[in-house]
């Protein structure tokens, strides 16, 4: 009887302490559970997975993987992918800018709607974008007749995937420059026309500079889109080996002819040139800052 | 991400008149005509095609079972995925603006990553995690009869690695802003922590939570790369309407192609033009 009611005091003590513990580091344990449960879960969803890669493009050493990715269909599939990206940013860097300017600067009708539009590309699914082209360009596209006259070939060649590529990567230079043009004082541009400055001087020597950051982020957004595209091209290009077949093609033929190293050594090759290209753009503006 | 940053009317760039009228009129011309040819025309093919056969065989072709399946399958995954990333994504932007500890900034960046990670690559990252013939993929089957590559589960885990930055991004900023007097003001009027973050922190942040939660659900209806590789082709099983479509395109049948596609645009298109609303209205209440 004893014994039980001393165990019985003993526990409840230890409770009561216990209970004053947590009472005294409530706000600390929450905070460690928080963070915790948070850093837990982006090491599961992302870091594991990108780990995962690593280990697989290696796994039969790394002599292996650079030999699977000496192929010329490899050499071939990422200067497509290289090039088509190139482009693609060039173009949107010169339309991209008159977009945004516009957008800022300018009031007209159907501004709010096509405002809006700006962003679809980022929610329509590019198989969709490259099937809209093949409905256009194809072998019985509206545009079918225009494009045999003109003897080019859109669908299934490099034109068409430089399409669908600048419809899926639209939004991005648009997005970032309207933001910086907005916070851009238009003071500055009174005063050098005020100097006598005419209207192409006024946004070189003034406007451009200004507009230099929101420009890096939106081609580097727009070049790491533009890489890593698959949907769209997929679907207008066709992925003729060694022909239409850009990275990420190769690696969906390599997956599934099941060579495994190839593919992941070529996924693990692309993830890498796109992080380096985020990453130092985003180390550029740290350092300038 | 800036997808979020929508355009103000402000009256000093309105009445600001930077050159030559028919400067103007030529630089407004280039710009719409580039819009119109990159993106209005695309979406209007797509339109014009769906229903060149009339509302009866649109609908024929949407309520086929492996097209229905397929739509289904894409709507609720990718709720599934809203739901996990919304609350994830909004304990994240809490975590990383209130606290600090050891680490902050890595897991700030690595947050990031999947914008810069192509979709693909994303996909072939889980088959090779979680395949059949992997540890991992092989202990879960036998232990638990799960399949994450080819069922509804990768299609999961995909959407959750693409759209993570997304609700982050959006709350961190207004997190960021918020007046912590009132805060302290309730904990001093004994208010617990949970009540406090429900009743006064949560209200002001509704708004970039839903609307993160809406980008998240729109951008992951069309996904097509890491699902055609975590999840392959299967109808009635692991097919979403992307996969769907691209099958129909690949074996010529253009009006079921085109009657799937066009649900798939319309809603991504109501989604967007919801949060755009939604971003407006906020506005106007605040200016």
């Amino acid at each position: 009887m004893s014994v039980s009611s001393s165990s019985r005091t003993a526990q409840l003590q230890i409770q009561s302490s216990l209970l004053a513990w947590l009472d005294r580091n409530k706000s600390k344990l929450g905070k460690w559970t928080l963070i915790g449960l948070v850093v837990a879960y982006v090491a599961f969803l992302i870091v594991t997975p990108i780990s995962a890669l690593v280990v697989g493009a290696f796994q039969k050493g790394i002599g292996a993987s650079i030999a699977s990715l000496n192929d010329p269909d490899v050499f071939v599939a990422f200067w497509n992918t290289l090039w088509i990206s190139l482009v693609v940013v060039i173009i949107h860097t010169v339309f991209g800018t008159v977009v945004a300017w516009i957008f800022v600067r300018h009031r007209f009708p159907g501004r709010n709607l096509i405002n809006g539009l700006i962003d679809m590309p980022f929610a329509v699914s590019p198989v969709v974008a490259g099937y809209m082209l093949l409905l256009l360009f194809g072998r019985n596209g509206m545009l079918a007749p225009v494009i045999d006259a003109l003897g080019i070939r859109v669908a299934f060649a490099m034109p068409g995937m430089v399409l669908a590529t600048l419809f899926v990567t639209l939004p991005f230079m648009i997005r970032e420059l309207i933001p910086v043009m907005e916070a851009f004082n238009t003071q500055q541009e009174k005063a050098a026309a005020t100097l006598g400055a005419n209207g192409w001087q006024t946004f070189w020597r003034v406007t451009f500079p200004a507009l230099r950051w929101g420009m890096i982020y939106g081609i580097t957004l727009t070049f790491a889109r533009a890489l890593g595209e698959f949907g769209a091209v997929l679907v207008i290009g066709g992925g003729v080996q060694g022909h239409t077949e850009t990275a990420t093609l190769f690696i969906y033929r390599a997956l599934d002819e099941r060579q495994y190293i190839g593919a992941y050594s070529a996924a693990l090759a692309l993830g890498l040139f796109s992080l380096i290209l985020v990453l130092g753009s985003d180390w550029l503006r740290q350092r300038e800052h | 991400m800036s997808l979020q940053t929508t355009i103000e009317s402000s009256n000093t760039n309105s009445t600001y008149q930077p050159s030559l009228p028919w400067g103007r009129w030529s630089i407004r011309f280039v710009a719409l005509s580039y819009l119109l040819v990159m993106l209005i025309i695309p979406l209007l093919v797509i339109l014009q095609d769906g229903f060149s056969k009339g509302l009866a065989e649109f609908w024929r072709q949407i309520s086929l079972p492996m097209a229905w399946h397929a739509l289904q399958l894409t709507l609720w995954t990718s709720a599934v995925m809203t739901i996990i990333n919304t609350i994830m994504g909004t304990l994240t932007a809490f975590v990383l603006v209130r606290y600090d500890f050891p680490g902050k900034r890595l897991l700030n960046g690595i947050i990031d990553l999947p914008l810069a990670i192509p979709t693909l690559v994303t996909g072939v990252m889980l088959v090779i995690l979680f395949g059949p013939q992997q540890a991992l993929g092989a202990w879960l089957k036998d232990q638990f009869n799960f399949s994450v590559i080819f069922a509804p589960p990768g299609i999961i885990l995909a959407l959750l690695f693409l759209t993570f930055p997304f609700v982050v991004r959006s709350v961190q900023p207004v997190l960021m802003e918020l007046d912590r007097v009132q805060e302290h003001a309730a904990a001093t009027l004994g208010a617990g922590a949970w009540t406090i973050f429900r009743r006064i922190v949560l209200p002001p942040l509704s708004l970039p939570v839903i609307t993160g939660a809406l980008l998240s659900f729109a951008r992951a209806i069309g996904e097509f790369g890491s699902i055609v590789i975590v999840a392959g082709n299967i109808p009635f099983v692991s097919q979403t309407a992307a996969v769907y479509v691209f099958g129909e395109v690949e074996s010529e049948n253009r009006l079921g192609a085109s009657a799937v596609s066009i649900v798939m645009v319309a809603i991504a298109f109501g989604l967007l033009m919801f949060a755009d609303y939604l971003r407006q209205r906020s506005k106007g209440r605040t200016a």
